[in-house]
């Protein structure tokens, strides 16, 4: 038999005023297994907590229920109290009778006062079927992946290895530093991205904690929070990174010319390159696809002048593996894929070009020195289109959400291009202009006013070429007029989407995504940089689009939860979670296949269901979908249900 | 008839509408006392022989309350349990219970007044269905 305590709460008159506590506590003193029930005024406050933990004490009970307000109260307070003096703290229960009794049936006392006494029934009833649990204290390997090289993996990596921990992280590219590094220049203070990025990237690379592995991407990860096995393809580069020291003569012999990708297909780059002269690591890779020796089985002059014999055509994918305690994905983003786009002749019109493709066009160490030329004749542009929200806020035809930068980085473009070309004219098309953040408004007055941007509210209707003119029709909505513009060059700000691959990446680390692929976080206020698997965390533009200081800030947040994961020697975690009954289950599978976290799998000697703690967030989805009853939710088990609906239909 | 005071059993995920009922307190929201809650983790773990449990027992009615659709606390148990209730419904016909008399609805922590309302409605609802047959043919 149960030697259980009730602790009837007043709560002032908060509870007292509207059920006879009293009365209540009396009937409670009866109910079979309860052994103590008395009321008090503030069971919450020191007395009151002294008195329980009395009578706990005197009574020898072996499980309390505190009728008073919400358990999202005080139920860690007199879990807390009674663990303070060697009660399991598993073995309290909170009756909420103040927010779902007292206050909501203010008028009928005798009501409540009977609703009252029902609820406590039916928790001391939860009680009985309590188990004294544990949390379980999980071990932790103090070492974290960061996939995703871009600023926001830098951060994080530095942020984390600077503290002490080691870090490895992982880089799709042959170089560090992202989307940020192709950019002109950044808003709102127009620091050029090369000079503020640049010492961050050479900090990590030359980082004792950090071991950076650009050009590779994770295969396959397995484990859970504190313990990932993380398997790394280091793709075939052809170029033994050990023996290269980067002196760039293989480039420079390279007769190969092909589009270059970090240039937005706007300028040509060797078919052994690296991305861009401030690399880190400064090593080139081959391109298999357009090396002559690969595609035609000659030339091999990178091999014959590279003096180290870095050259290795012979090379392979190799992998290797890592135990890591936490993962950090800042896969960044990719602007939508111009095959997408059917309207305003992008990818039909050469001078038609989307956003990064302007950030090269304006950047000082781009294809011209930040010379704005237009792709198509090389000529500098005199009268320039900006159109705004193109893929973004259109739910009818691409994307709903607001990609977040465009506002701002086309005030930018449009600034520099005007600093370029004083003469020269910037018209941006507009839906609206947000300039959410730190000394963003400004910035805007300032090309509005002091560069002459010239806003026009309105979409644009029809973009075509008419001689070497792109011709622009629109509507200027504020004064109803329609706009013709004959413009030299037209720049989209497209929509950002998720960096292709993060999918499947997402599937290799049981990440969530939404319905467009960005990362979803645990909750969108108060989780945003943890992901729902337990040891995974967010940051960039991978969770939803993002500007730098936003990007950066968010990577800092990510660092510090994974700081403070490995702040712990262990790590622990609640034990309401699901356990099975190996004589019972039957290994049908169900609770393998409903759980949301991967956290059931069928044992492969015994073919019964076996629950993985550290992955279990508790849900309890498992034990509803079982036939046989053999998985239940630690004290939220089905008998202990049945018992609770029992007491409250009796009679 | 007329003094009847329908039985309602109520499953309250922890993190929406557990938090949406509680938030009808702090905000005094005043309702009908026929509903009695029971804190689950999640709507999705009310497994269907809770329902049928309460239903047998005598309850007039089963209400489960749920994050709205994507805000599930654990990615989609709110969908799960919306099958399984529609599933269990297709049963409760057979067995000569209205399938009125199961309510799922999607209540967030912010809906204190969705909450009421809607135990207000359901009670309203269930005073005109009358009492759960079954509890007569069990007692029988």
């Amino acid at each position: 038999m149960s030697r259980i305590g009730v602790f009837v709460c007043h709560c002032g008159l908060n509870i007292a005023g509207t059920v006879d506590v009293e009365k209540a506590a009396r009937l409670m003193s009866n109910y079979p297994g309860v052994i103590y029930a008395s009321d008090y005024v503030y069971m919450c406050s020191d007395p009151g907590q002294d008195m329980i933990k009395e009578v706990v004490k005197e009574k020898k009970l072996d499980g309390i229920v505190v009728a008073a307000c919400s358990p999202t109260m005080h139920e860690i307070t007199f879990r807390n109290t009674v663990a303070s003096i060697g009660l399991n703290p598993y073995r309290c229960e909170i009756a909420n009778i103040r927010e779902q009794c007292s206050w909501v049936h203010q008028d009928n006392k005798e009501i409540a006062t009977e609703k009252a006494v029902q609820i406590i029934e039916a928790t001391v009833e939860k009680l009985k079927l309590d188990k004294s649990l544990v949390p379980l204290s999980i071990p932790i390997t103090k070492k974290a992946l960061v996939i995703g090289g871009g600023i926001a993996g830098i951060q994080a990596s530095l942020d984390i290895a600077d503290s002490g921990y080691e870090v490895v992280l992982v880089e799709k590219n042959q170089s560090i530093g992202g989307h940020m590094l192709q950019l002109s220049e950044t808003f709102p203070t127009l620091d050029c991205p090369q000079c503020i990025a640049t010492p961050r990237m050479v900090q990590v690379g030359q980082h004792p904690k950090i071991k950076l592995l650009a050009y590779s991407e994770v295969e396959e990860v397995s484990g859970y929070v504190g313990n990932f096995k993380v398997k790394i393809r280091r793709k075939v580069s052809f170029v033994d990174w050990d023996k290269c020291t980067g002196c760039g003569l293989c480039i420079e012999k390279c007769p190969v010319k092909v589009l270059s990708e970090f240039d937005e297909f706007l300028a040509k780059r060797k078919a052994i390159y690296t991305l861009f002269p401030q690399a880190v690591p400064n090593k080139p890779v081959i391109d298999s696809n357009n090396c002559l020796y690969f595609t035609k089985g000659k030339c091999r002059a990178c091999e014959k002048n590279c003096s180290v014999k870095a050259i290795n055509f012979e090379q392979k994918d190799s992998f290797i593996e890592e135990d890591v305690g936490a993962i950090i994905v800042a896969t960044g983003y990719d602007l939508m894929d111009k095959a997408e786009i059917g309207e305003y002749g992008y990818g039909k019109y050469e001078d038609v070009i989307d956003g990064l493709q302007a950030e090269r066009v304006l950047a000082p160490a781009g294809p011209t020195n930040g010379i704005p030329y237009r792709p198509s004749d090389g000529k500098i542009p005199k009268e320039v289109v900006f159109i705004q929200c193109v893929g973004s806020r259109d739910p009818e035809h691409y994307y709903p959400y607001c990609s977040k930068v465009c506002c701002m980085y086309t005030i930018k473009q449009a600034m520099l291009y005007k600093h370029a070309v004083p003469d020269g004219q910037a018209y941006v098309f507009y839906m609206d202009i947000r300039c959410n953040g730190k000394g963003y408004e400004e910035f805007l007055q300032r090309g509005i006013e002091e560069d002459r941007i010239l806003y026009i509210r309105g979409r644009v209707s029809k973009v075509f070429k008419d001689g070497d003119k792109i011709e622009v029709w629109g509507a200027d909505t504020l004064t109803g007029r329609k706009i013709e513009i004959s413009a030299d060059m037209v720049v989209l700000a497209m929509a950002m989407v998720p960096s292709q691959g993060v999918k499947k990446l997402a599937e290799k680390l049981r990440l969530a995504t939404d319905e467009y692929g960005f990362l979803t976080e645990a909750h969108p206020k108060l989780r945003p940089v943890e992901s729902l698997t337990a040891g995974c965390f967010l940051a960039g533009a991978a969770q939803a689009p993002k500007d730098i200081p936003e990007a950066v800030a968010q990577a800092s947040g990510a660092a510090s939860k994974v700081l403070s994961l490995f702040s712990q020697d262990v790590f622990y975690h609640e034990p309401i979670i699901g356990s099975v009954d190996e004589e019972v289950c039957v290994g049908c599978g169900n609770c393998v296949n409903i759980c949301a976290y991967d956290a059931v799998e069928l044992d492969l000697v015994t073919k019964v269901a076996k629950v993985n703690p550290a992955l279990c967030e508790g849900c309890g989805a498992c034990s509803a979908a079982c036939p046989s009853g053999a998985m239940q939710q630690n004290n939220f088990g089905k008998r202990q249900i049945f018992e609770m609906v029992d007491a409250f239909t009796k009679g | 008839m007329a003094n009847f005071e329908p039985k309602i059993v109520g499953f309250l995920c922890n993190w929406c509408t557990y938090a949406g009922a509680d938030l009808a307190g702090t905000s005094r929201m005043q309702y009908p006392p026929n509903i009695r809650p029971i804190r689950v983790m999640c709507s999705g773990s009310v497994d269907s022989a809770y329902v049928l449990r309460a239903l047998l027992e005598g309850a007039d009615g089963v209400f489960i309350g749920g994050c709205h659709p994507g805000d599930c606390h654990y990615v989609s148990g709110n969908y799960k349990e919306r099958r399984r209730i529609t599933v269990l419904k297709s049963i409760l016909k057979t067995l000569g219970l209205d399938d009125n008399r199961v309510w799922i609805r999607w209540v967030s922590a912010s809906e204190g007044k969705r909450y009421a309302d809607t135990i207000s409605e359901m009670t309203s609802h269930l005073k005109k269905l009358g009492p759960n047959p079954i509890s007569k043919y069990w007692s029988l």
